[in-house]
């Protein structure tokens, strides 16, 4: 299965990845590869088995409902590239009006 | 009546009343200084690791069995893959293909032609349990107007989102379902339901179509609505500009539109984040659940008794009028506060209605007054009761149990000891009143001769002589037998 140049575009969008020709090209290649593998997965005969989401025999893990401290603001901000009155501060995401 | 039928959906987020978020043991406290109640997990490091937070889940299946869902009592988490800086991993955890609830119903009120009520059901698509998101600033106010700030003490607060299906067809019926929704969650003691401090929110989706016509019109998300006025507003300014759209043959186009309090209109929200393909999976960090029947029985145990059930109660059982019924139903609090009262009373007969108007009134008047729940009240429901008890065995009258009362609510005493301190017992000594009445007949010789002449009102003044000269505390039914006595004689 051949994904098409669109399909490789929209996928390094979603991805945000900014690729060159040649890096979308061998994207491309390797994605159709792996739905490749997956085409073949899909002649097994799964009828009647469960959907597996996890492969742990382990259900219900839960935590008490308890508050404890977590980072200190100064820990918290200390890796961001900029911040302002406490907060991250990140390129504007929503377009002035 | 227009043209079109108005076609509404809601979804509602509910912050659910926990002590810490939904994934890790950060407070849920949104509302403090910025970034102060954060970890890794919460802010999405590498390396870090969920683990759900069971009181959450307990509320979630509080809701979902009050609504009559369908539960997915094996359920697992999923991941909403999508770029936004307030949302720290890239991925939002969420609930899709097997969220907690399916179906079921809230069931609203409304007026029928006939001034009668009419129930409906509006449906419920999903109920699911989800994470919210951190809080992003941007705009003028900001010093650089490039950028958006980011506090992230909101991220993993636990969400509840309640997804109906497009079952109302009003303005009104949107009203009625997210009042319904918002007492029921709070009667459920599931989030506090603070619109103003978006512990609770709504988004619309609003369509309309031809009368008639079976298939819906292309749909519009509304967005930014932090008031139940906001989305009644907004609703009315969407169902405009689509009619007009309509009207004039114009197409309505599939967006999500942002409603703008200041002009009062809707407007498309711009956002460069178009691409919207999630690309769910299940969530690797997060085991299944797996919902036994006696943890489902354990969180029947804690449901209390839904508001409209306790309304029909109310009318049934005590007998009140289903406009006092409504009003003592109001929240859980005015509801307990109430039936403590009746409670402390051993179910005298009347005390229903007696008490009813005492809380309804009184009360909560003076707590209304002072900007006070009646949770804040001074006076304790006993005490209430207390004061009842004594106006329903003559040892006050109405008139004085209103003044003790004020007084009750102003010191937070006891209404025996402001009665004694006072001297405010009522007088139903015979005697006494006689003696009273008899000088109050002589100091008012037109009245006594109007009276016989025929005008009954003047009676009226020859009581309010007696009451005068007892500070209102003669007993009023003993006062105008004597005095008719007295008078006939």
């Amino acid at each position: 299965m051949r994904l098409t140049p669109p399909e490789v575009d929209h996928i390094a969008l979603l991805a945000r990845l900014d690729l060159s020709p040649a890096e979308r090209e061998r994207a491309g290649a390797e994605l159709s590869q792996i739905l490749d593998h997956f085409e073949q997965l899909k002649e097994l005969d799964t009828e009647g088995v469960e959907p597996t989401s996890h492969v742990l025999p382990v259900v219900n893990v839960l935590r008490h409902d308890e508050a404890r401290p977590g980072l200190s603001r100064e820990a918290a901000l200390s890796n961001a590239p900029e911040q302002a009155g406490g907060m991250f501060q990140v390129p504007r995401v929503v377009e002035a009006e | 009546m227009t043209k079109y039928e108005t076609v509404i959906g809601m979804e509602v987020h509910a912050e659910l009343l926990t002590e810490s978020k939904q994934f890790c043991g950060c407070a849920n406290e949104p509302m403090a200084a910025p970034n102060t109640h954060v970890c890794p997990v919460c802010l999405g490091f590498p390396g870090s690791l969920p683990v759900l937070n069971g009181k959450s889940v307990d509320l979630s299946l509080r809701t979902v069995l009050a609504f009559g869902s369908k539960i997915n009592t094996d359920c697992i988490f999923e991941r909403k893959n999508y770029f936004y800086p307030d949302l720290p991993k890239a991925y939002q955890i969420s609930q899709r293909l097997l969220p907690l609830g399916e179906g079921g119903f809230v069931e609203i009120e409304m007026p029928g032609e006939d001034g009668t009520t009419q129930l409906k059901r509006v449906g419920l698509h999903d109920v699911h349990m989800e994470e919210d998101t951190g809080k992003s600033q941007h705009g003028q106010e900001l010093s650089d107007a490039d950028s958006s700030l980011i506090d992230y003490n909101r991220s993993g607060v636990p969400l509840l989102e309640i997804v109906s299906s497009p079952d109302m067809r009003s303005v009104e019926e949107a009203e009625s379902y997210m009042n319904t929704l918002r007492q029921m969650l709070l009667y459920l003691e599931v989030s506090d339901c603070k619109m103003e401090q978006g512990r609770l929110r709504f988004e619309a989706s609003v369509s309309l179509r031809p009368h008639g016509q079976e298939e819906f019109g292309t749909r519009v998300e509304v967005k930014n609505l932090n008031s139940m006025k906001a989305v009644r507003d907004s609703l009315r300014a969407e169902i405009a500009r689509q009619t007009q759209l309509l009207d004039s043959g114009a197409t309505v186009t599939q967006q999500t539109m942002l409603w703008d309090e200041v002009s009062g209109t809707t407007q498309p929200m711009r956002s460069k984040e178009q691409a919207h393909d999630y690309r769910y999976f299940p969530e690797p960090d997060l085991v299944p659940l797996q919902i036994d029947e006696a943890w489902l029985a354990r969180v029947r145990d804690s449901m209390p008794e839904l508001p409209r059930v306790r309304r029909e109660r109310f009318q049934s059982a005590l007998g009140l009028s289903p406009y006092d019924a409504a009003l003592l139903t109001t929240t859980r609090d005015i509801a307990d506060y109430y039936e403590a009262t009746l409670q402390s009373l051993d179910k005298a007969d009347g005390a229903a209605k007696t008490v009813s108007n005492w809380v309804a009134n009184e009360l909560l008047g003076r707590l209304n007054a002072e900007n006070k729940t009646v949770v804040e009240s001074p006076v304790a429901p006993a005490q209430l009761g207390e004061l009842v008890k004594l106006i329903g065995d003559g040892t006050i009258s109405g008139k004085i149990a209103k003044e003790v009362f004020d007084a009750m609510f102003e010191s937070g005493r006891d209404a025996k000891s402001i009665i004694e301190e006072r001297g405010l017992t009522q007088m139903s000594d015979s005697g006494e009143l006689e003696a009273i009445c008899r000088r109050v007949i002589a100091a008012n010789p037109k009245a006594v001769e109007d009276y016989k002449g025929g005008k009954e009102k003047s009676f009226g003044a020859l009581v309010g002589g007696v009451m005068k000269e007892t500070k209102g505390r003669a007993n009023p039914a003993l006062v105008n037998e004597l005095l008719k006595k007295q008078l006939s004689q």
